[in-house]
Order: structure tokens, then sequence, then C-alpha cells
């Protein structure tokens, strides 16, 4: 290879990727691979991030990492960092000692909240040491864009369409975060790609941590959410400025750390700069959807406590 | 007593590939805008690099900003988010 004065050999995830213009997720992996550093075997299921940086025989990734099918991940990373106890034991030769790697999982939505959440729930039940995080785009974007049960209310997928009948998406988000907090975690976070150095403290305070942990973090789809590519920060800041996504930390169940908003912004400006939503302001009852989604902002303001006095 | 279906029973070790090896795929081709940085402007902040998802905006030893044009995608994030405007997209010529 010819010089390389951008230095590309040095990253931990790598450009040429596949993934589209403007990702989401893939502003997440390189973050995920600043946070953790190079001694880091991370698992990935089925999904975006796996097709668009894996396909035959390349590699986006500068950390081991493994891939398995949609619902193993959380399995597959707890049976990894199962074999390093076991090497440590054993004093095998070759391997690093268990407390100087990270293992990380790093899934979907759709592999997160659907199809892996057995093997999910499994893994943080036997406490294995495993930071899992889940890059949330609220549908299933690899295959085309199908509801997944991450999907808000109100979102137009192609499983979930907007029609005559239809606004879209009809049963509400599946609280995921509470979720692992109720399996007795020690650290539970949500994050928003906006805010990239809040999101790389809470992965590296994770992994301090012994034992299971999540952390979720709202990664926007250009090409799913029907908005410009350029504009994919800008919607993952409104999303927390609006109360639909509270950014916060969990510690053994109880939150300790918001971030806290001075002015709420109304739901319609993170709403009305993507096509998914699009139908809210067109069709005669969407205002109803919007109170709907108005209401869910409002009580996460209450429940969360993200207004600021 | 039927025979051991697991007697023979070989294991695959799956495919294994080298890391960072995406980087022979040029995705600069992708693009139909193309960003500009104007270093008269820039006050070195580096969110252009913070945000770029294609690792294509990266600080030089001269402390300067630059984009390698062989990987980005023309997303057009690095331009939205500079705070004082120093980067503007420009359609690709033909």
């Amino acid at each position: 290879m010819t010089e390389d004065k951008f230095k590309h050999e040095e990253d931990l995830f790598c450009s040429g990727h596949r993934a589209c213009p403007g990702c989401g997720a893939a502003l997440t992996s390189k973050l995920v691979t600043e946070a953790t550093g190079p001694q880091t075997i991370l698992s990935m299921p089925t999904g975006c991030m796996e097709v668009t940086t894996t396909p035959y025989p390349e590699s986006a990734w500068g950390i081991s990492w493994i891939h398995n099918i949609f619902e193993n991940s959380a399995a597959v990373a707890g049976g990894i960092e199962t074999a390093y106890r076991s090497f440590d034991k054993r004093n095998k030769e070759g391997y690093m000692n268990h407390e100087d790697v990270n293992f990380v999982v790093l899934a979907g939505d759709g592999a997160t909240f659907d199809i892996g959440i057995r093997s999910l729930s499994g893994m943080m039940e036997r406490g294995h040491d495993v930071l899992y995080i889940c890059y949330d785009n609220e549908a299933y974007m690899n295959t085309g864009i199908q509801r997944s049960s991450s999907t808000p209310i109100g979102a137009a997928t192609t499983t979930s369409p907007a029609g005559k009948e239809s606004f879209g998406e009809d049963v509400h988000k599946k609280d995921m975060p509470s979720i692992a907090a109720a399996h007795g975690l020690e650290y539970v976070a949500t994050a928003s790609v906006a805010y990239p150095e809040d999101f790389k403290k809470k992965v590296e305070k994770a992994l301090e941590i012994e034992g299971p942990k999540y952390i979720q973090i709202f990664a926007p789809c250009p090409r799913g959410w029907r908005h410009e590519s350029k504009n994919s920060i800008e919607i993952a800041r409104l999303v927390v400025e609006t109360g639909l996504y509270p950014i916060f930390e969990m510690e053994n169940g109880k939150i300790t750390n918001v971030k806290k908003l001075k002015d709420r912004k109304p739901v319609e400006e993170y709403l009305k700069v993507q096509g998914r939503f699009k139908h809210l302001f067109e069709k005669e009852g969407g205002e109803e959807v919007l109170e709907e989604l108005q209401k869910i902002a409002d009580s996460n303001a209450e429940k969360i406590g993200i207004d600021k006095e | 007593m039927t025979e051991d279906p697991y007697e023979d029973l070989k294991i695959s070790k799956g495919a294994v590939v080298k890391p960072r090896t995406t980087l022979v795929n040029k995705t600069g081709s992708w693009r139909s805008e193309k960003p500009i940085i104007d270093h008269e402007k820039c006050i070195a902040c580096g969110n252009c690099e913070k945000f770029c998802p294609d690792m294509a905006v990266k600080e030089t030893e001269e402390g300067k900003f630059e984009i390698d044009l062989e990987y980005c995608k023309g997303c057009g994030i690095c331009a939205e988010e500079c705070p004082v405007k120093a980067i503007i997209m420009e359609e690709e010529e033909k």
C-alpha cells in the first residue's frame, strides 16, 4: 500500500465499510472501538453493521470480531468470556488474562429487543462479564425497514406503513433499558450519537464494572427514517432535546445521572424532519398521534426528571 | 449398534478474514457532493472528525483537519456540524 497520510491503518474501525452515507450505526461502531481500545473481543449478530463491515473476504475491524447468528451474540460473548476465565485457571499459554480483555457485544435493536432477547436475558442472568451495546435505529434496516419492537408509535415502516386507515406503528416502543435493569444489572445507560464524549465515557465506565452491563445508543438511519444524511446528528440531538429519548445512567436499578434540559422542545421539531413521520402532519387524525408522542415525552420528563428547574 | 454419526465429524473453523481489509474499497466513488474545508475559517475544533461515520476526516501532523476523498461518501455531516461553517458541500462533476 502507498504511504497513507490519513493513517487509516491505525484505526480500530476502518473506512471502506459499506454503510450508507450518514449512518448512525457506523458512527457508533467507531465510537465503541475508540472507547474500548484494541484489547477487545467484539461479538456481533446479524444486522446492518455485520453486513456492511464484513463483506467476505473483507473486514473493517481492527479488533477481534466474531459474527454469529441473529439470536446468539450475547451467548457467544458469554462463552468467550467463560473460556478466558478457564484459561486463567489453567494458566493456559498464548491467551491474555481475563481482566485485560474487554468482552463486548454490539447489536442492532432487532437483535436486541426481539430476536436476541432470550440469549441477552440468559447472559445477564448468568452474570457474564460482558458489555452489551445496542445501536438503536428503531427498525430492521438491513432487510428493508421492517418494524421491530423498538419502533416508536407513529413511525411508518414497510411492515407498519402509513395509509388510509393506518398512522404507522400502532404500539409503543419496548422499554429495553428497564428490562435490562430488572435483571439486577449494576450498570444500564442510554446515549445518543449526538453526544459522542458522553457515550464513550459511559462505555469506559461500564467496562470498569465486573459483570453484565447494558448500554443503548440512539443511532439515526437516513435510509430508513427518510431524512437527509447530513441531518443524522441533528436528529440524534433533537430526540434528546424533546425528551423522547432521555439519556441517563441507571445504577442498581436507580437513575443516578440524567442529561437535564432547560427548555424542552416540542416533539414536532424532532418529528417533522423525518419522512417516517410525515403522515402525522399531512393526514387528518395525525394530530392525535402527535399528542400521544408529546405525552410520552412529558411522561419521560416526569419519570426520569429531565427538566431543569 | 448403529454407526456413531459423530465419529468422523469434522468441525469447520469458519471463515477468518484479515483486519482492516475494507480499506481496499474506496467509497469516495459514492459521493455526489464533496466537502471542502476553508482552513482560514477553521478553528480546529475537531467536530468534523468526531462525527464522521467513515473515518474520512483526520487531523494531520500540522494540526489541520483534512478530508480523505478516497473514502468520503459525501454525507454532509461535517459541514452541518461545523460551528463556524468552514466546510461547504460542492456538487461533484461528472
